[in-house]
């Protein structure tokens, strides 16, 4: 039972010689037009928190925006649940890798956005409070995303998304520009809030131990255009730790080996 | 000066003037800034106007009093389309310059978060350019205020550009002098008035986000 569909994914992006020269001249050989991603399909399951992992510049981030609907697929076709992904909605929240806090808000109003239509104000103030509890924000009600830390910011901007009930949360590669500390606190912050609330996760990252210790499942790509390497199911038990698990530590140098990367140097 | 002051003249003047500017200020905002909307977000509009706007934007208000005067006579209005000329184009520039400059990030957490056409404008775009529209408005406030004193030179028989006028042409030089120091002090004033405005929370996070 799958509950996100990719089926047939391509994306090609059209280059300004971009018209096929003849019937038999593919789209994709015609111009300069790039081709980003190829033919992906997969499926996840309800619930799970999957991390893409990937070199930098492999379409993953295209990807997740194709998903979210920002993006138009070339062909192919995505399903959440049982709806196709027509453009973007509150079905599916986008955290952005650089924060998409409204700056002109408190961190109250930013998590109130996705509630500004429900219209007992006091369930919703309840509803804002409860969230911001959750990432540990209270007593930052009142503040401006620009009197926040970086990772205050990433954490209102997690509660704004999760306030909205969306049935798939996408993140784009959330702990960028974090300090190491920060970095630290904040994964485990995101596994502890995916227990609790157990929303479909969808994580992009280049770090392949994030990956590996947050996700339930993982997905290797190639470089572009991105091609599906690996797939792979992590049940790992939590707390998941190299040292002591040697099955994780294993897998982590056969992702190195496969993103060709020198894993000890 | 205590002369200017004694009698009234100098405040019926100051009046005069200040009305006139007022008048033609907040006519090019309440226009301007939607209209500068309206061209940052519609870049088809922005293409065909733009040449316009630039093409007319560097012809001196000055090179309007004959037009000014053949439309609208003599009086109040032709000062007020005047000092109205004069701030509009800065006032629509600037305003589609500022929403150009809007993070597009914004507006995808807006579709992301189902914002209808409505929202985006009052909840988006209008929060998001008021620091810098805060901003021109200092600039052309005072742009505005310049322009009193050409304007105030053309039919009519109030203001300070007036005031200046006929003193010259009595001899009074001192009398211009008084004039130019309440044009400045004025000037000062609405600087200041302006500034403040920049100081409302609603202006406050792009001090410190830019």
């Amino acid at each position: 039972m799958s509950y996100i569909r990719i089926d047939n994914l391509t994306k090609i992006y059209l280059g300004r010689r971009s018209k096929p020269r003849s019937l038999h001249d593919p789209a994709e050989h015609s111009g300069d037009n790039v081709l980003v991603l190829n033919n992906i399909s997969m499926s996840f399951e309800e619930g799970e928190m999957v991390c893409i992992l990937g070199p930098s510049g492999c379409g993953k981030s295209t990807l997740l925006r194709i998903i979210a609907g920002f993006e138009n697929p070339s062909y192919g076709s995505i399903w959440v649940g049982d709806k196709p992904v027509i453009g973007p909605s509150d079905q599916s929240i986008f955290v952005f890798q650089h924060s998409g806090l409204f700056p002109w808000m408190t961190v109250a109003q930013n998590v109130g956005l996705g509630l500004r239509h429900m219209e007992d104000i006091e369930a919703k103030n309840e509803k804002i409070k409860e969230y911001i509890e959750i990432v540990e924000l209270d007593g930052f009600e009142d503040y401006y995303p620009h009197q926040l830390s970086g990772g205050m910011q990433r954490r209102a901007e997690l509660a704004r998304a999760i306030a909205v009930n969306p049935d798939l949360l996408i993140m784009d590669e959330p702990f960028s520009g974090l300090d190491f500390l920060t970095h630290m606190k904040m994964r485990e912050e995101v596994v502890n809030m995916h227990e609790f609330i157990r929303k479909t996760t969808l994580v992009v990252t280049h770090d392949i131990d994030d990956a590996l210790i947050m996700g339930n499942r993982i997905v290797v790509f190639s470089g572009r255009p991105a091609a599906l390497k690996m797939i792979h199911k992590l049940d790992f038990p939590r707390p998941r730790d190299f040292e002591r698990d040697h099955g994780l530590s294993r897998l982590r140098s056969e992702i190195f080996l496969m993103l060709g990367v020198p894993y000890a140097v | 000066m205590l002369e200017l002051i004694g009698n009234g003249t100098l405040l019926r003047h100051t009046v005069a003037s200040l009305f006139r500017v007022t008048a033609g200020f907040y006519l090019a905002v309440l226009l301007g800034v939607p209209l500068g909307i309206l061209l940052g977000r519609i870049s088809m509009l922005w293409a065909f106007l733009n040449p316009v706007i630039q093409f007319l934007r560097p012809i001196s208000p000055l090179a309007w009093i004959p037009l000014a005067m053949l439309w609208f006579g003599i009086g109040d209005p032709p000062a007020i389309f005047l000092i109205f000329l004069a701030s509009f184009f800065p006032m629509v520039v600037s305003t589609t310059i500022a929403v150009h400059n809007i993070n597009p990030i914004y507006f995808q957490v807006a579709a992301n978060f189902n914002f209808s056409r409505k929202e985006i404008i009052a909840r988006l775009i209008f929060p998001a350019i008021i620091p810098e529209v805060v901003t021109a408005l200092r600039l052309t406030v005072t742009i505005a205020w310049l322009v009193v004193v050409a304007a105030e030179m053309i039919a009519v028989r109030s203001g300070l550009g007036y005031l200046i006028l006929d003193a010259r042409n009595a001899l009074r030089m001192d009398y211009v002098m008084d004039g130019m120091i309440v044009i400045g002090l004025i000037g000062l004033v609405l600087d200041h008035i302006m500034k403040r405005l920049g100081n409302i929370e609603s202006a406050q996070w792009g001090a410190k986000v830019r």
